[in-house]
């Protein structure tokens, strides 16, 4: 499609109506460090010489670690009726069309997206969809303040710290207040909510709250109480958001059987390929009362004047587009394409095969689990986990840092993922999921006795 | 013609006052211009209206409206009604498509509201 930019004339005149010199001044209110420098591009190149030298570049990523880093986001073996389904032509579409229904195959596609979430969360309505999980998560918080008119939302500091970065930034900017639940410091419910110090924030009749953020697992792959913690939340008036895993759920409570009112979560794991920076794929499921509050397009099935199944862009009327500065979300885009590749994944494995990735991943991780304990690394919370665990290791950023060195990219350290909690300065988190292999495993167990018996002993002089 | 017995604002809400209560909801026109009502979002007993802020939200396939308090009051109640047939706003907006019963905190702000002739000749100028 042809598409003329705007001219020099152009841009000088919308300057000059809006009273500013210089389009840079459209960005002031950006710190200086954290704007855009020029581009500094070399000159043009042949392509058979950029293609070497791009390779070049690409040669630089270390492909050949043996990976048991989680975190967040998740390897999976995607099936290749995935990438084949999705590289079609059709779906490569940015945006729904202003008239979604002649798109009824993208409808189709999206509702049947919405379908199976639903039956993953087991709640009511599942929106299409969000940038990712920090944003589905900040999404619900929002909309628990806006279902309960109430301002303050509580989130337990065992939410991924990414998340809980842009639920603050979402929550600030829409003059609402998040404030943390800590974390259980030792025992045995070590590394999971607190629910003592959440009771105690949630008995505040001056501050009611909103809504309590809870993951499961948590950050540090621990199963927390989620019952409990919607018990406590409901019954200070408050909605609950249980943020959630995709992949974990054929085989753990969904959030609509322990009392979630909303799930938010990372679809990654959900056949999306491991990027940096994404992009993935945010979840936002609710239960039926909060349909109005969902924000993102609801897709619905309808049938046609000549009684032909059909879908329909069900509800927008609170979006953007439409709403303007009262829209539910600022946020109008959604990823279409990418909840594609989630329906195609969930369809193609099915039920008992998303049971198996689940489980599969679980039988590794406990495998993990026996192997680093008995290099000398063993767990550090006493809880249950699925597939990703803590293990102690002395001095972890150095080590971490030298199994790199052995081939092995060990997880992240937990004095990295979570600077402010004191109690987890010597872990690291570590993962398993069904393409872990044994021979990983014990690659990595000896890389790490080795490590380990290389390393000075804790307190003991240099 | 819009009926007599009622006060209008610009914004298409009508109130009619009922002692030191009154009754709120939209016009006709407006339900009209809405087209097809799907849900009616209203405030609880107990909430405090200002006059001319909004109270709650009315979607119709294709917009979301916003509604303005006519006046200052109290909620008494809301027409809960309207949460499993918000059509009846469409059909019926001066009667069963009612909003709000409020008891009204200044009864002399009804009287800077629109009188039925000057809302006739609001709507009528489109």
């Amino acid at each position: 499609m042809p598409y003329g930019s705007h001219t020099a004339d152009d841009r000088a005149r919308m300057l000059e109506t809006i009273g500013i010199a210089s389009v840079d001044e459209l960005f002031e209110a950006i710190p200086e460090a954290l704007r855009a420098g020029p581009l500094r591009l070399d000159g043009p190149e042949p392509e058979l010489e950029l293609s070497a030298r791009l390779a070049g570049l690409a040669a630089r990523n270390r492909v050949d670690l043996a990976s048991f880093l989680g975190a967040g986001a998740y390897r999976h073996w995607t099936p290749a009726v995935v990438d084949q389904m999705l590289l079609r032509g059709e779906w490569y579409t940015a945006y729904t069309p202003y008239q979604p229904e002649v798109s009824q195959g993208t409808l189709q596609s999206i509702y049947e997206y919405q379908s199976m979430l639903a039956e993953l969360t087991g709640l009511d309505v599942v929106s299409a969809s969000h940038y990712d999980g920090g944003a589905a998560t900040a999404e619900a918080a929002l909309m628990t303040c806006r279902a309960t008119r109430r301002e303050r939302i509580l989130v337990s500091r065992a939410v991924h710290p990414h998340y809980r970065q842009t639920l603050e930034t979402y929550a600030s900017g829409a003059g609402l207040a998040a404030e943390e639940v800590p974390l259980v410091a030792d025992g045995p419910l070590a590394g999971t909510t607190d629910l003592v110090a959440l009771a105690r924030l949630l008995d505040d009749p001056a501050r009611p709250v909103a809504g309590v953020v809870a993951a499961q697992p948590n950050v540090l792959g621990l199963l927390e109480d989620m019952p409990e913690i919607g018990r406590l939340a409901h019954a200070a008036g408050a909605l609950f958001v249980g943020v959630i895993e995709p992949v974990s759920l054929a085989v753990l409570a969904p959030p609509g059987e322990y009392g979630a009112d909303i799930a938010a979560g990372e679809g990654q794991p959900l056949g999306i390929p491991l990027q940096y920076g994404g992009p993935y794929l945010g979840i936002v499921a609710c239960t039926d009362p909060l349909v109005r509050q969902i924000p993102g397009r609801l897709v619905g099935q309808t049938s046609d004047l000549d009684g032909r199944r059909a879908f329909v862009m069900t509800m927008r009327a609170r979006e953007q587009d439409i709403r303007r500065e009262k829209a539910a979300s600022n946020i109008c885009t959604n990823q279409a394409l990418l909840a594609l590749a989630a329906s195609i994944y969930l369809a193609t494995i099915g039920p008992h095969g998303l049971r198996d990735v689940a489980a599969g991943g679980a039988a590794r991780a406990a495998e993990l689990e026996a192997a680093l304990a008995a290099a000398g690394a063993p767990r550090m919370h006493a809880g249950a986990y699925l597939n990703e665990f803590v293990v102690r290791v002395p001095d972890a950023r150095g080590v971490h840092a030298r199994l790199l060195d052995r081939g092995v990219l060990a997880g992240i350290p937990t004095a990295d993922l979570l600077p402010d909690e004191p109690a987890l300065s010597d872990g690291l988190l570590v993962c398993a999921t069904e393409v872990t292999t044994s021979a990983e495993i014990g690659q990595f167990a000896s890389a790490l006795r080795a490590e380990l018996a290389a390393a000075p002993v804790a307190g003991g002089a240099r | 013609m819009v009926p007599g017995d009622l006060r209008y604002t610009k914004e298409h809400e009508w109130i009619r006052v009922e002692g030191d209560e009154a009754v709120i909801g939209i016009t006709q026109h407006a339900a009209d211009q809405l087209g097809d009502i799907v849900f009616v979002e209203l405030p609880g007993a107990g909430r405090t209206l200002e006059a001319m802020a909004t109270f709650g939200v009315v979607e119709s396939v294709k917009a979301v409206s916003d509604l303005f308090a006519p006046v200052s009051g109290e909620v008494i109640g809301a027409n809960d009604a309207l949460a499993g047939a918000p059509e009846v706003v469409n059909t019926d907006p001066y009667g069963d498509g009612w909003m709000l019963r409020i008891r009204l905190a200044d009864p002399g702000q009804v009287d800077d509201l629109l009188d039925a002739a000057a809302y006739d000749a609001l709507i009528a100028e489109g």
